[in-house]
């Protein structure tokens, strides 16, 4: 750590101007956001978490392109074959320049029937880059066969992650349910935001009854557990509904408690600043309200409002994967980590196959990621650690 | 301090009151109710109700009320009969339905409980003591796990271990071989293990929360001059740990008895559904897939009481270990 400690504390003057007294000119004269960056740049786990959380929202975007298989591509000569694994040498010790996948040998028990497969270090494939193999749209906009990698022939499967009970790849369902279960977060928290901190600002702001109602009725709501509210709230969204509509259901379902956290965050800031002295100043010099609340409170709170939304989004990812996994979340044919691993309810698949827990990885990796930025973000907007 | 409990206790009636509400209207939500989903299933294997039978039903279930006054009779029937209702599915009384998983769920929320305080707070009171030392960091890091795993994600990699390594599927309460068994020892034993595995799961994430909680406060205590002062006077390091900042910083420990309580109930439903534990979380989930609404409704409605509850004690904890919150008489 004292290594690591000394590193950090010597950074910033490694870039700065040769002379100490313009580092420190430097640093008088830096906007508050160029100060929370370079303290941000010091914390190395927060800079980890955030590229991949950048790199993960970067795969959810291009999942079309980046999966070797489209979202819902059958092989059913291959189902429930386990991950094949990406080589660059074969059994008898070649090394390839391209790498290369086995093929999949089928065996079937001779007393429960069960079919399963191994590599067949037999059949050599190839894996080749910018591959065209199954056609799709493109952010629906143009069709394309273009995916960034895939093997060639009609009996070549490249299941990097193995495949499910339908023969489809798990490694590219894990890529399209990036992009649901993310923006669910993502989504949830903005609406979060709305409601919480326009709801928090009034109760912070004007006090009294209102705040009073306010405080009252967050306390109710955090006193009903998560779990079994979402359930309940989901269970209300009928089962008819357009995926679509399911999907947006599902965030409104989300925000009901994820605004109060927002709404107390937003009231104690707005709380602690309002008796400031500044505030008082532009009082008396006569500034509306308004002003006073957007140009003077907010900038004063917006940082400590982004660190908390980023430790609310992995709270929403989670919820949204608890209530698919339960059956009550996403519907096919939009396709979350939940719903990806509401296949693993049942002990007698996990066992046979432990592969479709991967989901549940990128799940925990992806919060956290989350935590860890949060957690960064939270020490560089803190005006008093060093 | 009795005054203090008397007024907290009457705090606590409107809140109840609009618990109960949204209960009630949450179960009102879906569109239709349980004799639509009657005629559906009936109308699925090619059988239907007449205009009569269905007029009958209705009445017997009190369904063609407005929804004021089926609120009305349902909480009357609570507070006079302590009944809560009929389920539609079971055809029997929701408070015969719930109590014996409901006793099974709060023993087993209690026992995590206790669990996650005597893991979590040793642990956190050693990293706050050695900060920065070996141990520190695994604590550290595990409770960032610990946060990051969704608990079903916990009981599938348990479940699926004990399979693979131990040969044996720990799901449910008892072994097959007990699970109809009268009581004996050999039982007690087999509930015992069984036991285990959700009371690890629920306790890992509370644990890493409680061990992040107690970490933070004992160190903003420990750097604080009266400390210092201590330490100058010769106060052993014990004494000095045990006797001030411990039980400065165990404040918000205590306050989060309530919250740790909702987390533990919220948690231990999607445990209880992956694992087929006979508490209260499974019989909610199929009782909202059925429209079964006073089953649904009522299990929300206690599970936050017993929250409510949660809150209040460790209210009244913190008023008894801080005097500061008894003589103010402050709120909260």
């Amino acid at each position: 750590m004292s290594q690591s400690e000394v590193r950090a504390q010597t950074l910033p003057e490694a870039e700065a101007p040769t002379s100490a007294a313009e580092a420190e000119e430097k640093v008088l004269t830096a906007s508050q956001w160029q100060l929370m960056w370079w303290k941000f740049r010091r914390h190395k786990m927060a800079m980890f978490g955030g590229a991949f959380v950048f790199l993960m929202y970067l795969c959810a975007a291009f999942c079309e392109f980046l999966a070797p298989y489209p979202l819902d591509m059958r092989d059913s000569k291959h189902v429930t074959a386990p991950p094949q694994l990406l080589r660059w040498r074969d059994d008898e010790g070649n090394f390839h320049l391209r790498p290369f996948v086995y093929g999949l040998k089928e065996h079937v028990d001779p007393i429960s029937w069960r079919r399963t497969f191994t590599e067949d270090p037999a059949q050599i494939y190839p894996v080749y880059l910018f591959a065209r193999t199954h056609p799709y749209k493109f952010w629906g906009l143009f069709e394309t066969k273009v995916h960034l990698f895939g093997v060639k022939g009609e009996e070549a499967t490249i299941f990097l992650l193995g495949s499910d009970s339908m023969g489809r790849d798990l490694f590219s369902r894990i890529l399209y349910g990036a992009r649901i279960s993310l923006s669910v977060g993502l989504l949830g928290v903005l609406l979060s935001l709305v409601i919480g901190a326009v709801l928090g600002g009034i109760s912070g702001y004007y006090g009294g009854l209102i705040d009073n109602v306010m405080q009252r009725l967050i306390e109710v709501l955090r006193s009903i557990p998560h779990i079994p509210l979402w359930m309940a709230l989901s269970a209300a969204l009928p089962p008819g509904l357009p995926p679509q509509q399911t999907y947006f259901g599902i965030t409104l379902v989300l925000a009901v408690i994820g605004w109060t956290g927002l709404a107390r965050v937003t009231r104690g800031k707005i709380l602690s600043l309002r008796d400031e002295d500044f505030v008082m100043a532009a009082k008396i010099c006569g500034t509306s309200e308004t002003r006073i609340i957007v140009r003077h409170l907010l900038p004063s709170f917006f940082s400590y409002l982004i660190v908390s939304v980023t430790l609310s989004i992995p709270g929403m990812v989670m919820g949204e994967t608890s209530l698919s996994f339960l059956g009550l979340g996403m519907r096919p044919p939009y396709t979350s980590w939940g719903v990806l691993l509401s296949e693993a309810q049942n002990i007698g698949n996990i066992a046979h196959r432990p592969w479709i827990l991967i989901p549940g990885l990128f799940l925990i990796a992806t919060v956290f990621a989350f935590n860890f930025l949060g957690d960064g973000l939270r020490d560089a907007a803190d005006p008093y650690t060093r | 301090m009795l005054q203090y409990i008397g007024r907290r206790i009457l705090q606590m009636i409107p809140t109840v009151f609009l618990i109960s509400v949204i209960s009630f209207i949450l179960i009102q939500l879906p569109p239709g109710d349980y004799l639509t989903s009657i005629v559906a299933t009936l109308a699925q294997s090619g059988d239907y109700l007449d205009q009569d039978q269905l007029a009958q039903l209705k009445r017997q279930y009190g369904l063609g009320q407005p929804v004021y006054v089926q609120y009305a009779k349902w909480m009357w029937g609570i507070l006079s009969r302590g009944s809560f209702g009929q389920s539609f599915f079971w055809n029997r009384p929701v408070t015969e339905l719930i109590a014996d998983r409901l006793s099974i769920t709060v023993i087993l929320t209690l026992t995590t409980m206790i669990f996650t305080w005597a893991v979590g707070l040793p642990i956190g009171i050693y990293s706050a003591t050695h900060q920065y030392s070996k141990l520190d960091y695994l604590f550290t890091s595990t409770s960032f796990i610990g946060l990051a795993t969704p608990d079903f994600m916990l009981a599938l990699i348990l479940l699926y271990l004990g399979v693979v390594y131990l040969g044996k599927s720990y799901a449910g309460l008892f072994s097959p071989e007990f699970a109809d068994a009268p009581w004996s020892f050999a039982r007690l034993v087999d509930m015992m293990k069984h036991i285990i595995v959700p009371l690890i799961i629920g306790g890992t994430s509370g644990t890493a929360g409680l061990v992040r909680i107690m970490r933070g406060s004992l160190l903003d205590e420990l750097n604080k001059p009266y400390v210092i002062t201590a330490r100058a006077k010769g106060l052993s390091e014990r004494k000095l740990l045990w006797k001030y900042p411990v039980r400065v910083a165990i404040n918000p420990f205590v306050s989060t008895i309530g919250w740790t309580l909702a987390s533990l109930f919220s948690g231990g439903t999607i445990i209880a559904v992956v694992l087929g534990l006979p508490t209260v979380g499974p019989l909610m989930l199929s009782a909202l897939m059925a429209q079964d609404m006073y089953l649904a409704g009522s299990i929300l409605f206690i599970m936050s009481i017993l929250t409510v509850i949660g809150t209040l004690i460790s209210d009244l904890l913190l008023a008894w270990v801080d005097p500061r919150i008894r003589f103010e008489g402050g709120g909260r």
